[in-house]
């Protein structure tokens, strides 16, 4: 996993809230095989960014020219609810995108965001507002994030401070391999395990 | 003297296998999986590992299998983007060593109707599924999450996952429920009281006299909806209703370990006096049939009501979020919802596609006609024959359904059994996302019964008029 320290990068404004993940990237695409070079890059948003006949939507924000190379979008409450499809975070990740700014989000997606590297920021909803208008107002430009700091600079030099679990964030700061964090206690399992199934026989 | 304990603590307590700052190890007792697991198993194999556990670890194919053509097995899919992803779970599954129901087994179902149907599903157990609708176990008083496909990899590598523990939502529902109220209707007042993320890091122990007078079958909707209120699972305590449901299933301990497990079972239910972060009431007594109107399953009323205009919400992003679902839905506020006509009805799923659901919907389609194409895809192999041997197959087509092969089928539309863009669908599925049962679908979220009331009159109808 890439470790995730400081980021800048154009941010991109999603006026929605509630994003749901099938949103993010339609159910029938899941198919697809994350193949490279483009992985799954060109499924992200793909029904809210393209009309009936394929073509792109002006009106969408990540059709516009200035965000062609968005690595941050700022959203509203609730990103990423619904289905617990990592396809939606590859889409994203695929696409250059590694933060999302956002107020709340749905509990598998923001698991989902950490375990690839990719750092969900929660900040209060009248925040990820002004930035949103910020970034209306000056479309292409740029936020910074210092994951050791803890802040996310706005285009006007303002810090915000965000709150992450330790373990979340020494994880992203590291890029640390999950399974190996687990198998380190591998005696810890199966001591548990043999208790656990010693009093439950039937469960092993 | 100890401190009362909810039920969903003393579960976590069970399966903590270390600590560190802020978080659990949870050891895992069942791990399910489906067809959308590739990208786990494919980790899993670069990393050159293998499934720690392969006797806890179950695969069906559910997500993508037709329910058309069944009995020409995999050479019934003509597409073959689908036809490799139900190939490849069932190549993981060998290559692992994991019981695998595919496309061509007896039991084969959607994931979260056979865990229960089977037996694998018990109370007091963690379990867990690439899927969020896991949350369907919790009926069982099992601690059940859904995960994302790297969560799945660490599961399968070391059947233990890294979890911070939730909070706890009382969810209670007290009094007794109408005539044609059902786990359906509760769990859509729920959701539309408390909203989409009203439960986002909580989970939720749902309790009261409605709650406990439903079946297994009622049960698990409830749960299984959990998940579309944010809520990380879902959980109804044990009771004589659970334990008669699992007695004699294929998985479900036997002779002397029924016993055990039966006193194990007994001790798990909530103290009197534990203490939740939050509670929830709802009249259970109040509540009417209810469904969506627009495209969260928040967006849900009772059936007498009118469709919403965007000025009645408060909330700015409930306000801009309701006049994009009216916009995609085709809707006007004022219109009755009794008024609003619907081209397709669809029965079947994780949500509602159990026995008991059939049975609901084949009392009302009896010696009635639908006018609109309908559906129905039994939630398992198991079921479907069930319902032929009670007659209600017969039914069924006699009132104008397809009678279809078991699978999720047009709740996520993976499988290609899609709505055509701008038609309305009364679904018993979960979600009402735009694009949900394919590109420009609209769908309405009701019970079995109110979607068969809705297939024989063409519009939205209040169940109760046909009882």
């Amino acid at each position: 996993m890439q470790p995730f320290t400081t980021l800048t990068a154009i941010a991109a404004p999603l006026d929605v809230a509630n994003v749901d993940t099938d949103k993010i990237i339609p159910a029938r695409l899941l198919r697809k095989l994350r193949t490279p070079p483009d992985g799954y890059a060109p499924y992200l948003f793909h029904d809210v960014r393209r009309d009936a006949d394929g073509r792109e939507r002006e009106t969408f924000v990540l059709n516009r020219p200035e965000y062609q190379n968005a690595g941050i979008l700022v959203a509203d409450v609730n990103f990423g609810c619904g289905s617990s499809r990592e396809g939606a975070v590859y889409a994203m990740l695929d696409s250059g995108i590694r933060s999302v700014i956002a107020a709340s989000f749905g509990d598998i997606h923001y698991a989902n965001e950490i375990q690839n590297g990719m750092l969900p920021v929660i900040l209060p909803e009248e925040t990820c507002r002004e930035l949103r208008e910020q970034l209306h107002a000056k479309p292409g430009a740029t936020l910074t994030i210092d994951l050791a700091a803890q802040t996310v600079s706005d285009t006007n030099g303002k810090q915000h401070r965000f709150q992450i679990d330790a373990v979340y964030k020494e994880r992203l700061l590291k890029g640390l391999d999950e399974v190996g964090m687990v198998l380190q206690h591998l005696p810890e399992i199966e001591a548990f395990e043999k208790k656990h199934h010693g009093e439950h026989g039937w469960l092993a | 003297m100890t401190t009362p304990r909810t039920m969903f603590d003393k579960i976590w307590d069970q399966h903590v296998v270390t600590r560190r700052e802020g978080e659990a190890l949870l050891y895992v007792d069942r791990n399910y999986v489906h067809e959308g697991s590739f990208h786990a198993f494919f980790a899993l194999a670069k990393e050159g590992r293998k499934v720690r556990k392969p006797r806890q670890t179950f695969a069906t194919a559910d997500h993508y299998v037709p329910t058309r053509g069944r009995e020409q097995g995999l050479a019934g899919i003509t597409d073959p983007e689908i036809r490799g992803m139900v190939e490849l779970l069932e190549h993981n599954a060998r290559e692992n060593e994991i019981l695998h129901l595919g496309i061509d087994e007896p039991r084969q179902g959607i994931v979260h109707v056979i865990g229960p149907e089977l037996g694998l599903t018990q109370p007091g157990l963690t379990i867990t599924c690439g899927d969020s609708h896991t949350s369907t176990h919790g009926a069982f008083g099992a601690l059940a999450f859904g995960i994302g496909a790297s969560q799945l990899k660490q599961i399968l590598a070391t059947q233990c996952i890294w979890q911070k523990k939730p909070k706890t939502l009382h969810v209670v529902v007290d009094g007794a429920l109408g005539k044609g109220v059902g786990g359906k209707d509760v769990i859509l007042a729920v959701i539309a009281k408390i909203g989409t993320a009203g439960a986002t890091g909580h989970t939720i122990e749902f309790a009261g006299s409605a709650i406990r007078s439903l079946s297994m079958e009622g049960r698990l909707t409830v749960c299984n909806m959990a998940i579309e209120a944010g809520a990380r699972a879902g959980m109804v305590a044990p009771d004589d209703t659970t334990y008669a449901y699992l007695e004699g299933r294929e998985f479900a301990p036997k002779g002397a370990d029924w016993d055990r497990a039966l006193a194990w079972w007994r001790t798990l239910p909530g103290d009197e006096g534990a203490a939740f972060d939050r509670e929830v009431r709802i009249d259970g007594a109040a509540l009417e049939p209810t469904l969506t109107w627009g495209t969260s399953p928040e967006e849900a009323l009772p059936v007498s009501a009118s469709i919403p205009a965007p000025s009645d919400f408060t909330a700015a992003e409930q306000r801009a979020h309701a006049e994009t679902a009216l916009a995609y839905m085709g809707l006007k506020p004022g219109t009755k919802l009794t008024d609003v006509r619907v081209d397709a009805a669809f029965i079947g799923t994780c949500t509602n596609g159990r026995i008991e659901d059939l049975r609901a919907a084949a009392a009302i389609l009896k010696g009635r006609k639908v006018v609109v194409p309908a559906w129905v895809s039994p939630g398992s192999s198991q079921i479907k024959r069930q319902a032929e041997a009670e007659g209600l197959d017969r039914i069924f087509t006699e009132a104008g359904f397809e009678w279809r092969a078991s699978g999720c089928s047009s709740c996520a539309a993976m499988n290609g059994d899609i709505v055509p863009a701008g038609k309305r669908c009364a679904s018993t599925s979960n979600r009402n996302f735009e694009g949900r049962q394919g590109k420009g679908a609209r769908t309405h979220l009701m019970s079995p019964a109110m979607v068969a009331a809705a297939a024989v009159t063409g519009r939205i109808t209040d169940v109760r008029t046909l009882l």
